[in-house]
């Protein structure tokens, strides 16, 4: 499924990484590493693989290398090792003609404090040598509107709250139409209800095709609108792939609600259940390869009072600390 | 905010589709055009403007005031009640040590360390600017800044002055007589040879502005640079190496006040100017081209 190079002008910026990259992957890098002048690893040989189309959450807990990879990604810091592409084509080498297809929100807004939210935009319009000039003005109102700035599109900047400033960063990467955004925690500082509009704008976009990459720390955000999920731990990734695919790699729990919790707990342990625990009315383990239908007839053979059996499907956070090993903290 | 509503997302309001792959046009001046109204938009620099007119409307008034009673032909100052187009010439001279250097060092230190101080400049360069590109916009807005606040005081005081005490042929330097228009193309030269030695004062202030994410040190910096060089070369001991500082052959606009115009101080000025901007220009275009942006 690799794409041959056949424009010759690629050619040259191939030394930098593999003649050809996936076409079905908005986002490819391989050994991805950043190892800082202070010699803290903060990316890690990280392998991204974006399914083109995809709603891709990037989680991972505050400092675990999100940004850095963002960062990376879009040609702001040189990687110490590893290459990457976005959109098909070898990066930092097609900055110039992939950049404009990609919109991104990088740590956060950032604009001139004097000058307005519609200026603001205008001045980041002006910098974009493949736009026309003569839309400019339809496409800043446009992308105002979108995200419910054009009210307060002629305050200045300094005057903005943060859920204004957040919107404003996202009407910038919405400037004009893109194939890739990558978005770094962009529901950050908005209030409920500024959260839900993003993400239903957010699904609109992904409905157009645009691939869509979500950096976030919050497990809910994921679960409502990603497709794809991708974890960083420390740097790593420690994992990668469908939602589906993710849940379904851990383990589920199994339940068991009895007046014998105890021996309840003994008779799951014997039969290779790890983490058991009880509480008063209940035992549980997590099942790993044992059957469920196997742990209900040894609990009756056993003479268990068993008063149900049910199975809980691990939830993002449990599946998190499965992946990392740890709860989501920030990582040192 | 609360009322703010999106658009139905089923009728998306921007234009939609597959983004089009369109080459970058060679040549866009947007972008430049947007620099300059970033700085003379500023009110920050108005009041700068302000103090730098201030000058020539102090010497005017003052002369006005309190003539001077003839005395040393060479200062601008005494010449100034027989032709007002000298105003110019004495604030030129008396904001030429500290005020220009002032107003083009805060320019050129905010230029590439302000925007890494606001965090736009990770923006501009994911749009993408290209890094060069970058450095030659900043650049190129620094030399028109440096133009405009030389025209300022330049036109301030040649206006206020012709208005106050009238005009008529230039003396010059070497005692001889111009007439009127022939003195103004001087004055006008006089300009252009100030902003380039300010634009090259600038180059420096480019690349002292890539190194840091503190457009106030970057600033303080170029201006130490600066007066620096401005006390070594008042330091006779230190002659030996008069001629390779950056402030040295500044003061040599007065030659374009001779007659015939003297190139003995301002062709090596043009030189020093010149070879100042590749360095730093150079210097400035290595450190920012591998830059690691993190702000």
């Amino acid at each position: 499924m690799t794409r041959t190079v056949t424009d010759p002008a690629e050619d040259r910026w191939s030394e930098a990484g593999p003649a050809s990259y996936p076409a079905e992957l908005a986002i490819s890098s391989a050994g991805l590493t950043k190892r800082f002048r202070s010699g803290q690893v903060a990316v890690n040989a990280v392998d991204l693989a974006v399914p083109t189309g995809s709603v891709y959450g990037f989680l991972g807990p505050n400092g675990s290398g999100k940004t850095t990879t963002i960062r990376l990604l879009l040609g702001l810091i040189r990687p110490t090792a590893g290459n990457h592409a976005l959109l098909g084509q070898s990066m930092p080498g097609h900055a110039a003609r992939v950049l404009p297809r990609v919109g991104a929100l990088v740590e956060g807004p950032a604009f001139h404090p004097y000058l307005t939210g519609r200026a603001n935009l205008l001045r980041l319009d002006a910098a974009d040598r493949t736009v026309d000039p003569g839309t400019a003005g339809s496409r800043i109102e446009a992308a105002l509107d979108r995200v419910g700035l054009l009210a307060a599109a002629g305050k200045r900047y300094r005057h903005y709250s943060l859920g204004m400033r957040q919107r404003l960063a996202i009407a910038a990467a919405l400037l004009r139409p893109r194939d890739l955004l990558i978005l770094d925690e962009p529901t950050n500082g908005l209030d409920p209800q500024g959260t839900r509009e993003v993400r239903a704008l957010l699904g609109a976009l992904a409905a157009t095709g645009t691939t869509v990459v979500l950096s976030t720390h919050l497990l809910s955000e994921v679960e409502q609108i990603c497709s794809h999920v991708g974890v960083m731990h420390l740097g790593r990734l420690v994992a990668q792939g469908t939602l589906a695919d993710l849940r379904a790699r851990v383990a589920p729990r199994a339940q068991v609600r009895t007046s014998a919790p105890e021996r309840a707990a003994t008779v799951l342990r014997e039969l290779g259940l790890s983490e058991v625990d009880t509480e008063t009315e209940t035992a549980t383990g997590l099942l790993g390869d044992v059957a469920p239908e196997k742990a209900v007839a040894a609990l009756v053979h056993a003479d268990v009072p068993v008063r149900g059996f049910t199975l809980v499907a691990a939830d993002l956070e449990e599946m998190f600390v499965r992946l990392t090993g740890e709860g989501f903290d920030v990582s040192g | 905010m609360s009322v703010a509503e999106l658009r139905d997302p089923a009728v998306p309001a921007g234009p939609v589709g597959t983004a089009t792959e369109r080459a970058p046009r060679r040549f866009s001046t947007r972008f430049f055009t947007s620099e300059l109204m970033l700085i003379f938009g500023r009110r920050r620099n108005w009041v700068g403007g302000l103090i730098l007119a201030a000058v020539p409307i102090l010497i005017a008034i003052a002369v006005k005031a309190n003539p001077p009673a003839g005395g040393d032909a060479s200062n601008f100052l005494n010449q100034i009640t027989g032709n007002g187009i000298f105003v110019a010439l004495a604030a030129l001279v008396l904001e030429m040590p500290l005020f220009l250097p002032i107003a083009v060092a805060s320019i050129a230190g905010d230029s590439v360390a302000g925007e890494a101080n606001l965090g736009t400049l990770r923006y501009l360069l994911s749009v993408p600017v290209d890094r060069t590109r970058l450095l030659l916009v900043k650049f190129g807005a620094i030399a028109v800044f440096a133009l405009a606040a030389t025209l300022l005081v330049a036109l301030v005081g040649a206006l206020l002055g012709l208005v106050l005490f009238g005009g008529g042929p230039v003396l010059t330097l070497s005692g001889t007589l111009l007439p009127f228009w022939t003195g103004v193309g001087r004055l006008l030269l006089i300009v252009v040879y100030i902003a380039i030695c300010m634009t090259a004062l600038g180059g420096i202030g480019l690349f002292v502005s890539t190194l840091t994410e503190q457009p106030i040190a970057a600033t303080i910096a170029t201006l130490i640079l600066a007066l620096g060089s401005e006390i070594s070369d008042a330091i006779p001991q230190l002659s030996a190496i008069h001629r390779f500082l950056p402030t040295h052959y500044w003061l040599a606009f007065g030659d374009l006040m001779r007659d015939p115009i003297s190139y003995s101080g301002i062709l090596p000025g043009l030189l020093s100017a010149a070879i100042y901007l590749a360095i730093f220009g150079t210097a400035a275009w290595a450190r920012f081209g591998g830059r690691d942006i993190s702000s």
